[in-house]
Order: structure tokens, then C-alpha cells, then sequence
């Protein structure tokens, strides 16, 4: 692949979106075109997997200008997961906005291929100041997607949460730049292969790029910055909580493990902070999760403790780490995407994700209750799913670098995990739909979940909920099936996506090719 | 100095008002602060030492550094187009002072057929921010 086509993974969801919007509202030109240009992005990051196979990076300096001037972008084997995930993940969500109609408004194609242009140029860019505009094009869209719905249907809760994150991202993007201002006042550059290895040399430099991390780990939800996330992801609408939450934190995720590994050079100084804070992240995390009680808040409250994990790949910084790392972050978006997707999807046939309100959807939807214990058990990290595979190296890892304490936390907060997915398990889908609700609380034999749940206000809601014939269609379940089926195929063949990783950490610990890159294009 | 004054101060009066419980108050903390970076970033071009890049300068040494001001450019666009949006977002709804996420149990969660009246001031909001966020990427 031809280093100069790096761009239009950027360009060509741009200049579309602003295309679908001049050509006005035509609902199935609007699909068509989002989904060949989604496809195309998949198709651009399945290429250049196989590029990167043996290792190597790709880079082009856009305009030919020299490097410091030209707007940069590379990509190697992380990036290029990363991309087909990314990919996959917005491609899956799309079509359950549409099947569940939340994509019915004119701006949803146009607000997604924006939001493409922005998650593809961050994955993509060199530059920590095109990084900033890159994640800035990537959360604009997310804005307006955020209360985004099909004309007035939108509740008022979601303005509210949409205050917070619009709020809270503007914070931490002035954060970033102002982080980025004191990289170029320190360092003169702003260009990653030129900053590379620099903060390791110079104290001035590592605590400019330590505000640009400390900006992404907020965006990333790391413990103690990680409260928003399970306030404001709730409140949206199902469809739009599964794309970001593969999308958003996932990137700033990425973006953590690019810095530290090129312009820290991996230094082991400052990492027994990461192994501290990222342990905490775990364990708060899951606990807040058990203290939920609507599906979704579990969900997200949990993503907490899982991006724990994942960030402790670059925290341990060996070759062993950033593998079983990236094999987490990559599992970790599918599978989370799978659960909100399935749990989404009750959501939006019954109206309410709240645990207690929509009963026995067992024995109603049993193909989403499959869907939802496929996605979970992988979560929890339980074999054959690749959930199984993402812990035992991360936890192999972590021995493998003196981290006991690391590990025992990690097989100490998988069983957390278990009883709090056992608690969306139980509350949604065990339990017997009953006429008359009251009687679930005097029942002893149900779950300790269910005395929660009092609400008089949703039992006339449950009560009109008695048809046996499944409610979702194959079309809105198939989103999350998919998902789940992918879970399947990489606990199964875990050694391949392992081996991709392993480059791609290969990649992180020789930064040599990424600079040489760089500095070349 | 000058610069890192007027940064520091900035910084101050717009934390004094970021924790201010207002929606309003908060946007213009957030203009403040987004001030007070811009001006880093100038500062980040050592302008301590250099002179106007226009008009007078015969080294190039001593000209401003440019690179800053490009920051400066995109970034005072960004803050600009999110501050609208926020300001969008403090007028839309009925109570233009909540920040706070009214915990998920509550009623609309359980029945969202029962908020449509309430959400009747909403469709006003889709058309006015949708193409604001829009446009700002493609530009």
C-alpha cells in the first residue's frame, strides 16, 4: 500500500459527510454511502494488516512538506487494528441505530463519517497538536450524536448528560493543549518522532507530555478521573453508548500507549505510578459497577474497571505487557460494544434498561439472552472466549514483570466482574416474569438484586409486558450476535490476533521504525 | 512575564467560575480558560524575545514564530464552535441551570412515551446545533 494514500482514511469521510449533507435528506443514498465508506475504511485497515505483518511503518507527510511542517500520518500494526476495529465496531452500531431507529435522523450518516474522519486521523496522526484537532473532528459530531434522535423523541435526561460530557471534554481538550503549548515551549516540536525519546532526557519535556497524558487518561476514564463516564454514557440513546464506548475512551487509550512509548522511550521510572493507579481503576471501577442499577450504568461503570486492565499493559512496558495489552484493548471494545448492543436492544423494544422493570427475557428472547451470556462470560474472562485469553496473558505478564500484587488484584476483581454481570443476568433475564411484581421482593429464593428494585411507578409498565413472541427481530439482535460470534472466533484462535499483537508491542518497544518513518516521509 | 500573568489570572477567575453552579457561569469560565491557553501557546513561542512577524523585522531569528500563531488560529475555531453548542445546550430543556444527571431510575428512563410532552422543546435544538457541529469538521 502506497504511503500517500494515509490520508484519505481521513479525507474521504470528511469531504462525504459534507457531500450527504449539500445532497440533502434521501434516507437510502444516506446508508448506501455511509456503509461503502465505513466498508472502505475496514477494507483500508484489513490492507494494511497484512502490510505490517513482519513488522515496519508506513508514513506520509501531507503536501510534501518537511517533516515538522507537514500534517503527518503513520501507521503501523497497532494503528492498523486499532483501524479495523474501530471500523467493525461503527459499522455494527450503524446498523442498529438504524434497525432500532435512532439513525433516522437526517445528520446521523453525515455526524458518523465526521466522527470516522476523527477516530481515523487520531489513530493516524504523528503530531500531538493535530492529535488535539484530530480527537476535537472526532468529538464534535459525537455532540450532536450524543442527544441526536428521530425528531422530538429525545427526554430532557439526556440534555443534561450531554451538559456534562460537552463539559467535560471541553475541559480536558484545554488541558491537552495546553499541554501541547508547554511541549512545543519545551521541546520546539510537537512532532512525535522528533519528541522521541525526549522526556526521558529532559524533566521539562516529560512534565509537559505527563499533562498531555494526564488529559487523555481523563478521556479514558482512569481512576481518579474516571467519573463522568458512568454518568454520562447512560443517558443517550443504546446505539450511541456502544459506539462510544468502543470508540471514545478507546482512542485516548491509544494515544497513551503511542506517547509513552515513543517520546517516554518506555521509561521505567514513572511506571510503578501507572501500576498503582490503573490496580485502583480496576477495583473502583467494579465496585461501582455491583452499585448500579439500570443495565446500562452497570455497563459503563464496569468499562471503568476494564480500561484498568487495559491501560496496565502499558504500565508494565515488556514485550509480554503491551502484548496481552493490546490483545485486552482490542477484545475489550468488541465484547463491551457486544453487551451494550444486546442489552440496547431490550432496551429498545421494552422501553427500560432498569433491572427488575423488564423480567424473564429468557425465556422471550433467547437469542439475545445467549448473545448477552457469551458477551458477559468473556467479559469475566471465563475459556473458551477471548476474554480468557486477554487475562491469562495479562496476568502472566504482570507476574512475568514482578507485578504480583498487579495479578492477584486482577483475578480478585474477574470474579467481581462475574457477580456483577450476574446481576444484570439475574435481574433481566433469570428471573420468572410474574403478574404481579410486589410478590418478586417477598420471594426469597431470588437474587440479593432484586430488593433494589422497588419502583410502584414501572410495575404498570411490567405488567403490560406478558407476550411470549419475541419482541426483537433478527435485525436488531444480529449487531450484537455478530459481536458475540467475533468473541468466539478469537477465544478460539486467540494465536493469530496474539501474534498481530505481538508485532504491534514489537512495534511500541522499537520505536525505530515509526521514527524513521516519520522523519523520511 | 506579562504573558504568564495574565494567563495565571485568567486561569483563576475561570475556575472561580467553572465551579460556580450555573450552566451560563460555567460556559464563560470555559471562555476564560480557553483564553488563558492560547496565550501559553504564545507564550510557548518564545515571544519574550521576538518581534512582530510583520512589517519591520529584517532577521528571521527574531521574527515570531508562526507556528504558535497557527495553533492559536485552530484552536480559538474549535472553543469557538463548542462554546455556541454549549450555550445551545443551557437555553434547551426546562431547568437551564441543571448540570447534574438526574439518576437513571427516575420516571423517563422507565417510560420514555411520558417525557415526549416535556421533550416538545427539543426538535428546536436538533436543527439549530446539529449543523453548527456539522460544519465545523469540513471547514
Amino acid at each position: 500500500m502506497i504511503a500517500s494514500t494515509l490520508p484519505l482514511f481521513v479525507a474521504l469521510p470528511l469531504i462525504t459527510a459534507g457531500l450527504l449533507i449539500v445532497f440533502g435528506d434521501r434516507p437510502l443514498l444516506h446508508r448506501l454511502t455511509l456503509f461503502t465508506i465505513l466498508g472502505a475504511s475496514l477494507l483500508g485497515g484489513i490492507v494494511l494488516i497484512l502490510e505490517f505483518v513482519d513488522g515496519g511503518a508506513l508514513a506520509h507527510g501531507v503536501g510534501m512538506w518537511p517533516v515538522g511542517i507537514a500534517i503527518p500520518f503513520v501507521a503501523d500494526m497497532f494503528t492498523a487494528l486499532m483501524l479495523v476495529v474501530t471500523g467493525t465496531l461503527t459499522i455494527v452500531c450503524a446498523a442498529f441505530a438504524y434497525v432500532s431507529q435512532q439513525g433516522s435522523n437526517r445528520f446521523f450518516a453525515p455526524l458518523i463519517l465526521a466522527l470516522t474522519a476523527g477516530v481515523n486521523g487520531a489513530l493516524l496522526t504523528a503530531d500531538l497538536f493535530n492529535l488535539f484537532v484530530f480527537i476535537e473532528v472526532m468529538l464534535l459530531p459525537s455532540y450532536a450524536l450524543f442527544f441526536l434522535a428521530p425528531s422530538g423523541k429525545a427526554p430532557l435526561r439526556r440534555i443534561a448528560g450531554a451538559r456534562l460530557y460537552v463539559t467535560l471534554n471541553l475541559l480536558t481538550s484545554t488541558i491537552f493543549l495546553v499541554g501541547v503549548g508547554f511541549v512545543y515551549g519545551t521541546a520546539g516540536t510537537v512532532n512525535m518522532a522528533e519528541l522521541a525519546g525526549l522526556a526521558k532526557e529532559n524533566g521539562a519535556v516529560a512534565f509537559a507530555v505527563a499533562l498531555c497524558l494526564f488529559a487523555l487518561s481523563i478521556k479514558a476514564a482512569a481512576v481518579p478521573v474516571h467519573g463522568w463516564l458512568a454518568r454520562a454514557y447512560p443517558t443517550t440513546s443504546p446505539a450511541i453508548t456502544a459506539l462510544f464506548s468502543g470508540l471514545h475512551t478507546k482512542v485516548a487509550i491509544y494515544g497513551i500507549y503511542r506517547i509513552y512509548a515513543v517520546i517516554f522511550d518506555g521509561d521505567a521510572t514513572y511506571l510503578w505510578v501507572g501500576v498503582l493507579l490503573f490496580c485502583l481503576t480496576m477495583v473502583l471501577g467494579v465496585f461501582g459497577a455491583v452499585g448500579e442499577n439500570t443495565t446500562r450504568s452497570i455497563l459503563a461503570f464496569h468499562m471503568v474497571s476494564q480500561i484498568g486492565y487495559i491501560l496496565l499493559g502499558v504500565a508494565l512496558f515488556t514485550e509480554l505487557g503491551l502484548t496481552a495489552g493490546i490483545f485486552y484493548l482490542l477484545h475489550h471494545m468488541i465484547v463491551k460494544a457486544s453487551l451494550f448492543l444486546s442489552t440496547g436492544a431490550i432496551e429498545v423494544r421494552y422501553g427500560s434498561g432498569q433491572l427488575g422493570s423488564v423480567t424473564g427475557m429468557l425465556k422471550k428472547e433467547p437469542w439475545i439472552a445467549a448473545t448477552f451470556f457469551i458477551a458477559a462470560l468473556s467479559l469475566a474472562g471465563i475459556p473458551p472466549f477471548s476474554g480468557f485469553v486477554a487475562k491469562l496473558s495479562l496476568i502472566m505478564a504482570s507476574i512475568d514483570a514482578g507485578q504480583v500484587a498487579a495479578a492477584v488484584v486482577m483475578v480478585l476483581v474477574s470474579l467481581v466482574t462475574l457477580l456483577s454481570m450476574l446481576k444484570i443476568w439475574s435481574g433481566v433475564f433469570w428471573t420468572k416474569h410474574k403478574a404481579n411484581p410486589s410478590l418478586d421482593d417477598a420471594d426469597p429464593t431470588t437474587f440479593a438484586a432484586i430488593p433494589a428494585l422497588e419502583t410502584p411507578s414501572s410495575d404498570s409498565d411490567t405488567a403490560t409486558v406478558v407476550a411470549t413472541r419475541p419482541r426483537i427481530g433478527l435485525a436488531l439482535a444480529a449487531p450484537s450476535m455478530v459481536l458475540a460470534l467475533i468473541t468466539i472466533c478469537l477465544g478460539l484462535g486467540g494465536e493469530l490476533l496474539l501474534g498481530l499483537a505481538e508485532t504491534a508491542a514489537a512495534g511500541l518497544l522499537d520505536t525505530s521504525f515509526y521514527i524513521q518513518a516519520v522523519m523520511g516521509s | 512575564m506579562t504573558l504568564a500573568i495574565t494567563a495565571g489570572i485568567l486561569v483563576a477567575g475561570a475556575v472561580y467560575l467553572l465551579l460556580k453552579p450555573e450552566m451560563l457561569r460555567i460556559i464563560l469560565g470555559f471562555v476564560l480558560l480557553s483564553h488563558a491557553a492560547n496565550l501559553i501557546i504564545m507564550a510557548a513561542g518564545n515571544s519574550s524575545r521576538r518581534e512582530e512577524p510583520f512589517g519591520t523585522f529584517t532577521d528571521l531569528t527574531n521574527a515570531a514564530d508562526p507556528l504558535p500563531q497557527a495553533f492559536v488560529l485552530t484552536a480559538i475555531v474549535i472553543a469557538f464552535s463548542i462554546t455556541v453548542l454549549m450555550l445551545v445546550l443551557a437555553v434547551t430543556g426546562k431547568n437551564d441551570d441543571n448540570t447534574s444527571v438526574s439518576p437513571p431510575t427516575d420516571a423517563d428512563d422507565a417510560a420514555p412515551q411520558a417525557t415526549d410532552d416535556a421533550a416538545a422543546t427539543t426538535p428546536g435544538d436538533d436543527a439549530a446545533t446539529a449543523p453548527t457541529t456539522t460544519q465545523e469538521p469540513t471547514s
